[in-house]
């Protein structure tokens, strides 16, 4: 092999889950100071390739933050999403962007409630010290009307922009109601791939898992075979998506698709679990199960990184002394 | 939302590719067909449970009390639409043993997560 670090190693977006959300970090073997030598001759192949060098930077995953659920599950509401908030902001090495994965607001039937929930979502994401915020809708912002409110707040369900020589594409599979992407926007996505070579890295943000993780749990896309089949040609393709409230890893192909935990409460394990029932509420430790899993260079040589599981918990995160004086507004 | 047409393609396929179930022969033996009447509402299906038999050709009749609701089972090549005030019928004909759950994959409600039945084939 000419070069040590073969490309998709070279490009690939190291993921791993926040609990709160995920943080991923793009090109980790120039994060790890091998922008010189055989990292420098990918980055410079690729930056011919694609017009623009893969240079590191880190992103941050959030989903499922339910703004205006409430019931036994989670009594405290927005409380895990303010929290993952604080925290994102206390990150030592600030993410570039955030995307949010579906499911941002819980859905209501009462008049003006919907937009009244988008609305504290927007303020409370608003608080993220990033440049910027992506959101794609899950079922319970869009399938109901279609989509049309969360567009009125938002803009487009499905768009793509390119940050430092990755491709970002955000893909709605919940508007149409049932859980597909449907051939119109099957057709953009080819037609905004197209242009671009088989070696850029794409990221692929969306609600639903594209795969056949647990249908008889809604836990796919009807048509994610065909979306899959469009990503195809490319060598470093990372889906992330949300829906399913807990970790996943699959990887099919090319392609690694990870799920990213909810803030408001957890699924069980599809494989174990008889049922879909969110987990049970635990007064004295409301965050479990929305945890940190933090990405960290470790010290090895090679920029090798290193994950820490980190559970949030009331005193050590929050400076809470308590689940009583959590529900206290002052308490935040 | 895929047009009928190609929906019902799209069924057809699955069951023909589907391991247990076989796609419905033609009207030709009306009298060994089983009908079963399936009534959907937020957030459940009535009755919750059913029972049919291997390699029995089954007519299910679908109906909605409120709004529109999906009907999906992939494993048994069921993949229909629900819509109020007019009956969907779904021919199937098991040919594997087993419980397979029905979801309603048409978003229903905040509810619609839970919405679901039970085909038991023996």
């Amino acid at each position: 092999m000419a070069n040590e670090i073969d490309r998709r190693t070279f490009l690939r977006v190291a993921g791993l889950s926040l609990g709160a959300g995920a943080l991923y970090q793009v090109a980790p073997a120039l994060a790890g100071g091998l922008a010189d030598g055989e990292g420098g001759d990918v980055a410079e192949a690729q930056r011919r390739a694609n017009g623009e060098a893969v240079t590191p930077f880190t992103f941050v995953q959030l989903s499922d933050t339910h703004v205006g659920f409430s019931g036994p599950p989670n009594p405290t509401g927005t409380r895990a999403f303010e929290r993952a908030v604080e925290l994102v902001n206390r990150l030592e090495r600030p993410p570039e962007l955030v995307l949010f994965t579906g499911d941002l607001t819980h859905d209501s039937d009462q008049p003006g409630e919907p937009e009244a929930r988008l609305r504290r979502f927007q303020e409370i994401a608003g608080r993220l010290k990033v440049t910027e915020r992506h959101v794609v809708p899950g079922e319970h912002d869009a399938a109901a009307d279609g989509g049309v409110r969360f567009r009125g707040v938002f803009g487009p369900t499905s768009y793509a922009f390119d940050h430092r020589g990755v491709h970002f594409v955000a893909l709605d599979n919940v508007s149409r109601a049932r859980p597909e992407v449907g051939p119109e926007l099957r057709a953009w996505l080819r037609r905004d791939l197209a242009r671009f070579s088989p070696t850029t890295p794409i990221v692929l943000f969306t609600h639903r898992p594209l795969f056949d993780l647990k249908p008889e749990w809604e836990w796919f896309t009807a048509d994610g075979d065909e979306v899959m089949r469009i990503l195809a040609p490319f060598e470093n393709v990372t889906v992330l998506y949300g829906h399913i409230h807990r970790e996943d890893r699959h990887d099919l192909g090319h392609a690694r698709h990870l799920a990213a935990r909810s803030l408001i409460f957890a699924f069980p394990d599809p494989v174990t679990a008889a049922e879909k029932v969110p987990a049970r509420f635990d007064p004295a430790r409301p965050f479990h199960g929305l945890g940190l899993r933090l990405l960290e260079r470790g010290a090895a040589a090679g920029g090798r990184l290193d994950a820490r599981e980190v559970e949030l918990t009331l005193r050590e995160r929050s400076g809470t002394e308590g689940f009583a004086q959590l529900l206290r507004p002052t308490s935040l | 939302m895929i047009a009928t047409p190609l929906r019902h393609a799209l069924l057809a396929l699955a069951l023909l590719t589907s391991p247990a179930a076989s796609l419905a022969a033609p009207a030709s033996g009306e009298g060994a067909v089983r009908t079963v009447e399936i009534v959907a509402h937020r957030f459940e299906f009535t009755p919750g449970e059913i029972t049919l038999e291997v390699g029995q050709r089954a007519r299910l009749r679908l109906s909605s009390q409120d709004v529109t609701h999906g009907f999906y089972m992939k494993a048994l090549g069921i993949d229909a639409t629900i819509e109020p005030g007019r009956v969907t019928e779904v021919e199937v004909t098991p040919a594997a043993p087993g419980r397979y759950t029905v979801i309603c994959d048409h978003y229903c409600g905040s509810g619609h997560g839970g919405m679901k039945m039970t085909i038991v084939v023996r």
